[in-house]
């Protein structure tokens, strides 16, 4: 099964190195592609010394646009599994083989990481941390099923879900709308408990101080996307 | 005919001419100027026809007409501010396309010249 693994990156020269590594070490077996977002200091150059595709935006879309252009990058190049990887450095490459599982074995059209499920509690600030619990419940109750951590950004998707992204995709904050507009649209998903590390370098897009506002407008969003019709297929 | 018609006439009529104009060098989308035309050829119907202003505004329950031209002013502001949303985001939608598709092509003329 041809997988590309995608690495959404916005000014994250000190951590891509490191990124790149931990992936090698743990999945020889996946092409990587660098979506660099628009980034004001040396992602790119960073990202292409390891030698995988570098994809340079020409002005800064955000984390919707920059993953949309990873799934079109998918989508055109024939992959069957896509997988969504930060460039900061929190998720982990020994957790790939795990994310992955019920994708490739057909179990699941995408699956999620999940800080939530595993033993071992997800330090994080408290704020942001309570963000998160409100959103999971709120999506959990639109989706009409348990999801535990609708913010993470460590996810697998398989073909049919590289097509329907490439074609449209959430643009700011997109993971949790990301969660309720694919599971409207009928497609399985599936959190498998992965472990994360704290991020090595640069800025979440999340601070402490937004996360109230992150909070709200991600509920905003899914609640516009329920009033929009129900995607085609 | 007094002054205030007359200078409601003409700067009404100016208006209309405006619009048309600009349609006329390609300045202004036709799909756009829709909102304007209608707007400024329903101001020049009042300021000709100061009769019909004072009958349609007796006729919804306004007493004083000039706060219907208000009225229908703010209205139509509004309209056309929803319809610049409209085009923002339509613009917004085309751009994010644009840019993605450079960048794919960026990279596969990169591949194909190795």
């Amino acid at each position: 099964m041809k997988t590309l693994i995608i690495i959404p990156a916005y000014n994250e020269e000190v951590a891509i190195a490191n990124v790149l590594a931990d992936i090698k070490a743990h999945c020889p077996w996946a092409d990587v592609v660098v979506i660099n977002d628009g980034s004001t200091d040396s992602t790119s150059a960073a990202a292409r010394q390891d030698g995988v595709a570098v994809i340079d935006l020409p002005h800064n879309l955000g984390i919707g646009g920059a993953m949309q252009t990873g799934y079109k990058y998918a989508e055109r190049g024939r992959y069957d599994v896509a997988v969504q990887f930060d460039g900061d450095g929190q998720h982990r490459g020994d957790q790939l083989e795990t994310l992955v599982r019920p994708v490739r074995d057909g179990d699941a059209d995408m699956a999620v990481g999940s800080r939530f499920m595993g033993a071992k509690g997800y330090e994080s600030k408290l704020a942001r941390l309570l963000g998160i619990k409100i959103l999971a419940g709120v999506v959990s109750l639109v989706c009409r099923k348990t999801i535990t951590d609708p913010t993470s950004g460590f996810r697998a998707v398989n073909r049919k879900v590289i097509e329907f992204c490439s074609n449209s995709y959430p643009d700011d904050y997109p993971e949790a709308e990301a969660v309720v507009l694919l599971n409207r649209a009928g497609f399985r998903l599936v959190e498998v408990p992965v472990l994360m590390r704290e991020r090595q370098a640069g800025s979440s897009s999340i601070t402490a101080f937004r996360s109230l506002y992150y909070m709200v407008k991600v509920l905003l969003a899914i609640l516009i996307d329920m009033l929009k019709r129900a995607p085609g297929r | 005919m007094d002054m205030v018609t007359f200078l409601a006439t003409f700067v009404s009529g100016a208006m209309v001419f405006l619009v048309i104009e600009l349609i006329r060098r390609g300045r202004l989308k036709e799909k756009y100027s829709l909102l304007w035309l209608a707007s400024s050829l329903v101001v020049l119907f009042f300021s000709i026809s100061r009769e019909s202003l004072h009958w349609i505004s007796l006729l919804i329950g306004i007493q004083y007409p000039p706060s219907f031209i208000f009225l229908l002013a703010f209205l139509f502001l509004i309209v056309i501010n929803i319809h610049f949303s409209t085009v923002i985001s339509e613009l917004f939608e085309k751009n994010k396309t644009l840019t993605q598709e450079i960048a794919l092509l960026k990279e596969e003329m990169k591949e194909n010249k190795q």
